[in-house]
């Protein structure tokens, strides 16, 4: 079938329409996401296409949102909530938490969450520090979610097909900043496997495994580094719970060296499990310590000016992936 | 004409012989507190009276005309590019001046992020809020000195910091309240309803004024609520009164009696304002795809600046030449906030690394001193 260009949002308001044609037991709920078509565009055209039945527009109640998905979810229907700024899980927590994530594991096994809470992450659009966060450190700390993270158009249809036909909780991020951005998306139902990294780009002196939006920092870097005869091969994990590691342990013995980035702050972030999985893995061949670049230990500032140095970027893994190639 | 002329273009009532046909309004009767009607007639309440003096009147006037042009300005700046956001209170002067007006100096307002008119009747400079919205600023305004807390953009986590304040004024014996300011929308929320029992519960020196503008962006009031909102204070325990929002009179005098209330320890009060939010939610909206222009159209005979106008220009306490001079003032405020914004400079960027503890700690002072070398090394780069 054919393969089009659509962008990041667009892809994604495409998987659910084919996916909500396809199962009558797919339904969304949240703020503003029916008459409104989403605060992002997400939703746009399905409740023409579904009807209020299915598009549900809710009260500003998060708690309520995502327990009804657990609810709903539990008694076997596939619902996608939404609670638009990823920022707001801190109001609602414990429904997504304690509820969805461990309601499997506490009835023995007799109940399945089929859920997925749909979000809006990311920084750089002067948002502010209340909505503009990437939290998925908490979620992939958190045993009975899974979390994904898509950098291009492609995966975002592909991931978000996966997710609503996994059997658990599963947290789509979706980057606010990437919203606009195109890629080729082809026309069918695809699924694009949880835990299964993509090598955008095959090098041999450096690792770079990026996360969402910083996918394409670390590809924009990898361009220029590629002048200066440094050979940048890029990894996207995709999703960060499951995490692909034999993937990324595979290329760190190639290439020797590796360098993870992510938006989120470094401390207690992804890329500290990263490194320590590379480490783990393929210690033995390893010329240089595993860097991680990530945003300093400090709340997203609404400043443009202060934002933008908040935020790593492509001059900065460049700047990550000299220094580490001129250690060994 | 933009979308803007139109919702700022002030529909006249009074002027002429016919005023024109004012569409019923849905919530008149003895529930809803109006001392002014859209006409501009003063009209008595059984349980509210107000007793205002031709210059307090002539002021009250004065400040919704101003922090209209204020926001009509912001707005502006927006659209060029030179705010990040602006969320704009047109329509609701009348709720926040009045609500506003009604605090004691030492009585503490927690607003929302749109409650610019309240920030103005307690001083805080416009440029302030310009300086947050721009981004220039970390933080904003003093909320000791002014008396208002700066905004906050989580729906309802304001009500339980203004309750929790209320307590510690219980606990210090101190005779004042504070006020709670809240959307329609936020109603839903879950910490909004915690504040409501724990300021019940304990009796707390608190007032929740709700403005009721019809939307949470784009869902309308039906879907949060089923009940008028100001009948949901009953099954908390504590009085709730619907005022007509859009006068500013009645605001005045629901949220005085309301705070009264409170400083002298008969517990918490909701209030209910009544209006409507009539340009889009923040500059990233478009209100035209969820609501009618009619709707609009109906709302802009219920003006909260157009009724006073007409009220004050027909009693003979206010004549063409405060108008003018309003206006006036009101040209000179827009020029002041646009040349104030404007030459605002960005904060350094080492500011990102010296708000988050209250004391400097070791890992960020590292982290401070990396930053400062990295963008040292870009120097003479461009
Ligand atoms: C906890 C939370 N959920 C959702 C939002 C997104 N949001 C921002 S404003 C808004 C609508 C608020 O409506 P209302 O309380 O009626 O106040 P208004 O904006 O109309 O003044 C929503 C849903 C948010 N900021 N915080």
């Amino acid at each position: 079938m054919a393969v089009r260009e659509l962008t990041y949002v667009k892809a994604y308001t495409e998987a659910l329409h084919q996916l909500m044609g396809a199962d009558d037991d797919v339904f969304v709920v949240g703020e503003d996401v029916a008459g409104y078509g989403g605060v992002f565009h997400m939703y746009d055209g399905l409740l023409a296409a579904y009807g209020e039945r299915r598009m549900i527009d809710t009260p500003i109640s998060e708690t309520a949102i995502v327990g009804l998905g657990v609810g709903a979810a539990a008694r076997g229907l596939r619902p996608v909530v939404d609670i638009m700024f990823m920022d707001f899980l801190a109001v609602c927590l414990d429904q997504l938490v304690n509820q969805a994530a461990k309601m499997k594991f506490m009835f023995g096994g007799e109940v399945r969450v089929p859920m997925v809470l749909t979000v809006a992450a990311g920084a750089g659009l002067s948002a502010g520090a209340q909505h503009s966060q990437s939290l998925e450190a908490w979620l992939a700390h958190t045993p009975g979610l899974k979390v994904a993270m898509p950098s291009s158009a492609h995966d975002v249809k592909g991931l978000m097909v996966t997710a609503v036909r996994d059997d658990n909780p599963v947290v789509m991020m979706l980057n606010k900043k990437l919203l606009g951005a195109k890629g080729a998306v082809p026309e069918e139902l695809y699924e694009v496997p949880f835990g299964q990294a993509a090598v955008l780009r095959e090098g041999t002196d450096v690792t770079v495994v990026a996360l969402g939006r910083m996918v394409v920092e670390a590809t924009a870097a990898a361009g220029t580094l590629a002048a200066e005869g440094i050979s940048v091969e890029v990894v996207d994990p995709r999703t960060v719970q499951p995490l692909d590691t034999a993937t990324i342990a595979e290329s760190a013995r190639r290439t020797h060296r590796v360098v993870v980035v992510h938006e989120a702050v470094t401390f207690g972030g992804l890329g500290a499990e990263i490194a320590a999985q590379v480490t783990d893995a393929a210690f033995d061949h390893l010329d240089a310590p595993v860097l991680r670049v990530g945003a300093p230990f400090a709340p997203v500032p609404f400043s443009p000016a202060l934002e933008n140095a908040y935020l790593p970027d492509r001059t900065r893994i460049a700047e990550a992936c000299r220094q580490i190639t001129k250690r060994s | 004409m933009t979308a803007l002329e139109h919702a700022t273009e002030v529909v006249d009532p009074v002027p002429g012989t016919g005023a024109p046909h004012l569409p019923e309004q849905p919530d008149s009767g003895p529930e809803f507190v109006q001392l002014l009607t859209p006409e501009g007639e003063r009209v008595e309440h059984p349980d509210y009276a107000i007793d205002v003096t031709d210059e307090e009147l002539r002021s009250l006037y004065r400040d919704l005309a101003l922090v209209r042009r204020w926001d009509v300005e912001a707005t502006a700046l927006q659209r060029q590019g030179e705010l990040g956001i602006w969320a704009s209170l047109l329509g609701q002067e009348a709720a926040q001046v009045g609500a506003g007006r009604a605090l004691a100096p030492d009585d503490m307002a927690f607003p929302t992020y749109r409650e610019h008119g309240v920030a103005w009747t307690r001083g805080v400079d416009p440029l302030h809020v310009m300086s947050l919205f721009r981004g220039n600023d970390m933080g904003g305004w003093d909320p000791v000195a002014t008396g208002v807390n700066l905004y906050t953009v989580v729906i309802g986590a304001q009500t339980l910091h203004a309750t929790g304040y209320a307590m510690g004024l219980q606990r210090d014996g101190a005779d004042a309240a504070a006020l709670a300011f809240l959307g329609d929308g936020a109603t839903s929320q879950g910490e909004v309803n915690e504040a409501l029992i724990w300021a019940a519960s304990l009796s707390a020196p608190v007032v929740f004024f709700c403005q009721n503008n019809q939307y949470a962006i784009s869902v309308p009031i039906e879907r949060q609520s089923r009940v008028p909102l100001y009948q949901r204070a009953s099954g908390f325990g504590f009085p709730g009164v619907r005022v007509d929002g859009n006068d500013v009179l009645a605001v005045l005098a629901v949220t005085r009696a309301a705070l009264a209330r409170a400083r002298e320890g008969s517990g918490p009060t909701f209030i209910e304002a009544f209006t409507y939010r009539m340009g889009a939610h923040t500059t990233s909206d478009d209100p035209t795809r969820y609501r009618m222009a009619s709707e609009l159209e109906e709302w802009k005979l219920r003006d909260p600046i157009a009724r006073l106008k007409a009220h004050l220009a027909r009693a003979g306490i206010a004549d063409a030449a405060f108008f003018d001079a309003v206006d006036a003032e009101g040209d000179e405020l827009a020029v002041r906030i646009r040349t104030g914004t404007l030459e605002m400079t960005d904060p350094a960027g080492t500011e990102i690394f010296d708000h988050v503890y209250a004391e400097q700690t070791p890992d960020l002072e590292r982290q401070r001193a990396e930053f400062v070398a990295y963008h040292a090394s870009f120097e003479g780069e461009k």
